[in-house]
């Protein structure tokens, strides 16, 4: 089975990798690049490292923030004028926070192509922050948050982060608390985006109708002009707390909310792809995984279940969850703790890995079928400290994982098999 | 910064949580045939990746739910996946798994759908499962059992634990008092609990059939091979002779505006939700819901539209605002309109502030270049959806399935660039209070009277 699923790897000729043009404009700026003139699109996708782990402690939300005031006024245009003019020329433009990178996404068609690079030139270096723009941003996110404030599976998640990672930046949520949103200040965000966006943590994608010439020209007048150099805070690794503990919130609703997680291996472990295809015999298929059998289809326990690696630039958890009525939320919880031990103690049955690997190798190719996702794919490979060869070696690394890679990673995984579980709902005996 | 709709309903319940994508498309060369079965065959090339999706609608959805079973059809949606005598539960599944491919359901108001997403050799092998279920599907006690439970979690999970959610859907059972589009997608509690086996295969009997469904299949794929395997695995189902008919009462024109409030101490942000009772693509006048697309832009489709600019940016009333129109359906729908209020700003200081935008387009019309960069934006979307495959399948499969032609989709564009001025004015008076349900969502201390600045006694109903 084993030559079957290498064979399946290196079937997928030819090259993804070879599709990907690097390029660098005159002043320095990188970008990769896939040319595809099917369709008369231009998607573009970029990132500056930083992201929410920059956001001061005791006052998240300054990168949402930050973001979401990029396209709210910028150069001679205010906020409705911005929007008028990408109206005008149906172009997309977007920003948004994420804990490591603050991404900025753009698509237009290409006869636009020259005004959307100009608009996004004004958003990524003029925006203005004008008072009454910053004010209203806030008032969203504040209605955002006030939404959700008792939605089970936020306040779940919520807490599960914040046990995991006190005083840091990663235990704090993206877009901020009701008690501290309206600490930030015009100031907190004109340093926040100071010391970010600069061109030595700038990471692009292009993909479409655009050449390489016209594209570094585009790059060069959007990004040319940012500093040389980012000057981020220091974010130090975020070892995960509060393994073996539970915590309950109570809310009066007839299900439960339930998340778990603990520390989990690092994106650079060398188990870290084993690791992986660990976590999909786990809980990241979803016909095909333990939890979705065992949870959902045997017990009749749960709509969703799920686990994921979690992987950022300094933390890495096992997170998973499940929302079951309340009545049976500790059994659902016993049935995924069972599962979690199993595979510490004995590892993967040889079929569930040779599984894992066929659909993780087979799949990747469905993350490359649309401008918007390839262009993201690329961004955060670059993000990530990858180089353009893992389009062609993550499947060759996958193809090769053993049983023996598998068992020790789960062992690695999963450990003493703690969990540091959250509960949103009234459960009963939890 | 946008921010998404709050108010308008889900328009399908997914078998399994994910994302689903959602377009008006046009563009590449798509073409159509029909098997001698009646099936009906949709093929939309994407020669750009070595993928292909493969879906098959079915042209009966939540609204063909017999009374006193609701939620039959989205039950039967997740019992599809419990296995064939030649396929047992599971190993399809299985299969598509080994293959890297991703397959999910899901069920609307109209529809119920099943898709593959997989690497185009593998095409054949989906056909000839989805067309082996289409006949042979095998259900006993003990997986109808757990299943049942597994829905009303899911139940559970989006609804009765979300009172934005309860609200909805006691706001859409307001606006139909006759047509079944008033009951929820996933059926009642109390129903749900009650659906048998025997519930289920007698739904699948009824509907499941070549003549009731839509191959669609969208990728890298040449219409003539599609067309060739289609023949040889869906070939084979018998046709039944006729098309299962839908039996749907018609809901009477409307005449009181109705009002539903949600009070619950879980909510802690307000919000206004006004749905309108109009056309659809399928039941209007020629010319009409391409009318209501553009008004529903014009009124509410992003920051520079007509609610935004009086209600958030001008008025200081609102965070959020904005407008959605149901069009894909095959009665007459829904028209949404939605705003977030901002701090202390009460509900029926907003209620007011919509009526007066919404007669403001009903009396004065609209301007031509307003109406222009609407246009822009709405035609520039059929383009932004020839870039993904899965958006462009899932729109001509929910509109074939509504009851549209090929012909109807793929003039759209063309349709939207001819709406006029007078036109949009017309549309605004479907946008009657009297044809509409409008929903208040609050937060327990709220009551008996305190929303805000004013109270609910001084709407003007």
């Amino acid at each position: 089975m084993d030559n079957y699923v290498t064979a399946l790897a290196a079937a997928e000729t030819p090259s993804r990798a070879s599709t990907v043009q690097k390029i660098v404009s005159r002043g320095g700026i990188e970008a990769w690049l896939v040319e595809d003139y099917a369709i008369p699109l231009i998607a573009l996708e970029f990132a500056f490292k930083g992201g929410a782990a920059q956001d001061p402690i005791g006052k998240p939300g300054a990168a949402t923030l930050l973001s979401g005031l990029l396209d709210e006024g910028a150069g001679a245009y205010d906020s409705e004028g911005f929007h008028r003019a990408l109206d005008e020329d149906a172009i997309e433009m977007s920003f948004s926070a994420d804990r490591d990178v603050l991404t900025g996404r753009m698509q237009s068609l290409s006869r636009n192509s020259a005004r959307a690079f100009a608009l996004l030139q004004l958003a990524v270096t003029e925006a203005r922050l004008d008072a009454d723009s910053f004010e209203r941003v806030v008032s969203q996110i504040v209605a955002s948050l006030k939404r959700e404030a008792n939605d089970p599976d936020f306040v779940a998640g919520r807490s599960l982060r914040a046990l995991a990672y006190p005083n840091h930046p990663y235990g704090q949520p993206v877009r901020g608390e009701l008690s501290t949103l309206l600490t930030l200040t015009r100031a907190n965000l004109l340093e926040m985006r100071a010391a970010m966006f600069a061109r030595d943590n700038l990471k692009i994608a292009a993909v479409g109708a655009i050449d390489a010439a016209t594209l570094a020209g585009h790059l060069e007048d959007v990004f040319g002009r940012l500093p040389e150099e980012a000057s981020l805070n220091l974010v130090v690794p975020a070892v995960f707390s509060g393994t073996g503990t539970r915590h309950v919130d109570p809310i009066d609703v007839p299900q439960s909310a339930i998340r778990f997680g603990r520390g989990a291996l690092a994106r650079t472990d060398p188990d870290f792809i084993p690791a992986m295809v660990v976590n999909h015999i786990l809980g990241g298929g979803i016909f095909s995984a333990r939890l979705f059998r065992e949870v959902r289809e045997k017990r009749g326990l749960a709509y969703s279940v799920f686990s994921q690696l979690v992987t950022y630039d300094h933390a890495a958890m096992l997170y998973g969850g499940t929302s079951t009525k309340n009545e049976r939320a500790a059994e659902s919880m016993a049935v995924i703790e069972k599962e979690i031990s199993s595979l510490s103690d004995f590892g993967p049955t040889e079929e569930e890995l040779d599984k894992a690997k066929k659909y993780l190798i087979g799949s990747y190719a469905l993350r490359f079928d649309t401008s918007t996702k390839i262009a993201g794919q690329l961004v955060n490979l670059q993000s990530e400290g990858y180089g353009v060869e893992y389009l062609d070696e993550r499947n060759k690394l996958i193809a090769a994982v053993t049983m023996e890679d598998a068992k020790r990673a789960s062992k690695r995984l999963f450990g003493d098999t703690k969990l540091l579980v959250t509960v949103a709902g009234n459960p009963e005996r939890v | 910064m946008s921010f998404g709709k709050t108010a308008a309903a889900r328009e399908g319940v997914f078998l399994n949580p994910s994302a689903r994508g959602q377009g008006k498309p046009v563009g590449p060369a798509i073409t159509q045939a029909k098997l001698a079965n009646g099936l009906d065959i949709v093929v939309i090339p994407d020669r750009r990746a070595p993928v292909v999706t493969h879906m098959v609608w079915y042209r009966n959805g939540s609204a063909d739910d017999p009374p006193g079973k609701s939620g039959i059809a989205h039950f039967l949606e997740h019992l599809m996946f419990k296995g064939t005598k030649a396929n047992p539960r599971g190993k399809f599944s299985e299969l598509v798994a080994d293959l890297g491919g991703q397959e999910n359901a899901f069920t609307s108001n109209d529809y119920t759908a099943y898709f593959q997403r997989v690497a185009k050799e593998h095409l054949g092998v989906c056909m000839e499962y989805e067309a082996d279920r289409m006949k042979n599907l095998v259900l006993t006690d003990e997986v109808v059992g757990p299943e049942r439970d597994v829905v009303l979690e899911e139940r559970r999970m989006r609804t009765d634990s979300d009172p934005s959610n309860q609200l909805n859907e006691a706001v859409q059972a307001a606006l139909f008092t006759q047509h079944p589009y008033g009951k929820p997608i996933i059926g009642w509690s109390h129903e749900i609990e009650s659906l048998e086996r025997t519930d289920a295969l007698a739904y699948y009997d009824r509907f499941y059939t070549p003549e009731n469904a839509v191959l669609v299949v969208a990728g890298d794929v040449d219409a003539k091979d599609v067309t060739g395997l289609a023949e040889k695995y869906y070939g084979p189902v018998p046709a039944r002779g006729e098309p299962p008919k839908r039996f749907r009462p018609r809901e009477p024109e409307p005449r009181a505006h109705r009002l539903v409030t949600l009070i619950d101490e879980k909510v802690e942000q307000p919000s206004h939700q006004s749905v309108f009772l109009v056309p659809s693509y399928k039941s209007a006048a020629p010319g009409e819901a391409e009318a209501l697309e553009v008004l529903a832009h014009l009124l509410g489709g992003g920051q520079t539209s007509l609610l935004f600019k009086t209600l958030v940016m001008d008025g200081k009333l609102a965070v959020a605002a904005g407008a959605h129109y149901q069009g894909t359906a095959v009665d007459a729908t829904r028209f949404y309109v939605f705003a977030v209020p901002a701090k202390d700003v009460g509900l029926s200081t907003i209620d007011a502030a919509i009526d007066a935008a919404i007669a403001r387009v009903a009396t004065q019309g609209v301007n031509e270049p307003e109406l222009r960069r609407a246009k822009t934006r709405l035609v520039a979307e059929a383009v932004y959806a020839q870039d993904n495959q899965a958006t462009l399948a899932h729109w001509y499969g929910a509109s074939l399935a509504a009851g549209l032609s090929l012909e109807d989709v793929a003039q759209w564009p063309e349709r939207i660039d001819a709406v006029t001025p007078d036109g949009v004015k017309k549309a605004a008076l479907w946008l009657d209070k009297r044809r509409s349900v409008t929903g208040f969502l609050l937060p327990a201390e709220s009551y008996p009277a305190s929303t805000g600045t004013d109270t609910i006694d001084s709407l003007a109903l």
